[in-house]
């Protein structure tokens, strides 16, 4: 099944946890302090997150996903 | 739904700035703001200083979103480099540092003291209006000063990119937030080993 998804790069998150804070599905947490990781089974790809992160790193992506 | 009292922040962020403009010696309680993400980090291993607490990055969120004053625009990519990142928190701890060196001439005597406020590490603004305790040693003025320009520089700073960019752009590039990142990424290799 093909699912929009946002991808985060976690090359150049810098954790500030805007995008956590707007997402309407809680899907979005900050993983160690390090970057922001998506819980796909939460995300539905509506694209608040990619919109509101400063350093515009989050794009909404169409990605396979498990059965 | 009601909004934890941690989404307030940014009022304390607000009313720090003002107090600033009344008696100067307000700025050292902005070492709370230094100290505590600090600790967080290196106690927990977590931002949640940037991601709950920070009265600075609601206070950009709240002027770009709700006040519209941010063009909600991309920042440029060199912007959002390690690079420019860390070569800005190289160059904001130089400054610091540089401030410190400057409190302690005062406290020897060297040099008196300054009752201006340093805007972008260039420009002297007057601020003696707001020395109103003068019997308190100058050196305790003088790091006053000297840490109130550095909050309203990177302020100034922030509330540029927030403008031309995204409303938190200043988070991208924030001193504060790239030490704690930093300070997680040691811990958390100190913690695998
Ligand atoms: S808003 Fe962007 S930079 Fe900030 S934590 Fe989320 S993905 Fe990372
Ligand atoms: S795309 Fe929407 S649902 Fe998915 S993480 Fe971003 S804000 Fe949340
Ligand atoms: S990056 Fe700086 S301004 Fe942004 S939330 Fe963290 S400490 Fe606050």
């Amino acid at each position: 099944m093909a699912k929009k998804l946002a991808q985060i790069d976690k090359a150049v998150c810098v954790a500030c946890g805007s995008c956590v804070k707007v997402c309407p599905r809680k899907a979005i947490s900050i993983w160690q302090g390090l970057y922001a990781i998506v819980d796909e089974n939460r995300c539905i790809g509506c694209g608040i997150c990619a919109k509101e992160c400063p350093a515009s790193i989050i794009s909404i992506e169409r990605l396979e996903v498990g059965a | 739904m009601k909004k934890p009292w941690y989404e307030y922040m940014w009022t304390v962020s607000a009313l720090y700035l003002i107090l600033g403009f009344f008696n100067i010696l307000f700025a050292w309680l902005g070492l709370l703001c230094f100290f505590i993400p600090l600790i967080i980090s290196a106690a927990k291993g977590t931002k949640a200083y940037c991601n709950k607490y920070c009265g600075r990055g609601q206070l950009f969120s709240l002027l770009g979103k709700k006040f519209r004053l941010s063009r909600n625009k991309p920042m440029p990519r060199w912007m959002t480099t390690k690079w420019f990142r860390y070569g800005f928190l190289t160059f904001f701890m130089i400054m610091f540092i540089q401030m410190i060196i400057v409190t302690v001439l005062v406290f020897k005597g060297a040099r008196g003291l300054s009752e201006t406020v340093k805007l972008l590490w260039v420009f002297r603004v007057p601020w003696s209006w707001a020395y109103r305790i003068t019997w308190v040693p100058a050196w305790v003025s003088q790091f006053a000063f000297g840490f109130y320009s550095v909050m309203l520089t990177s302020t100034i700073l922030g509330l540029i990119t927030m403008i031309l960019f995204k409303p938190r752009s200043w988070c991208v590039y924030c001193p504060m937030g790239s030490m704690t990142q930093l300070l997680c990424q040691v811990r958390l290799r100190k913690y695998e080993q």
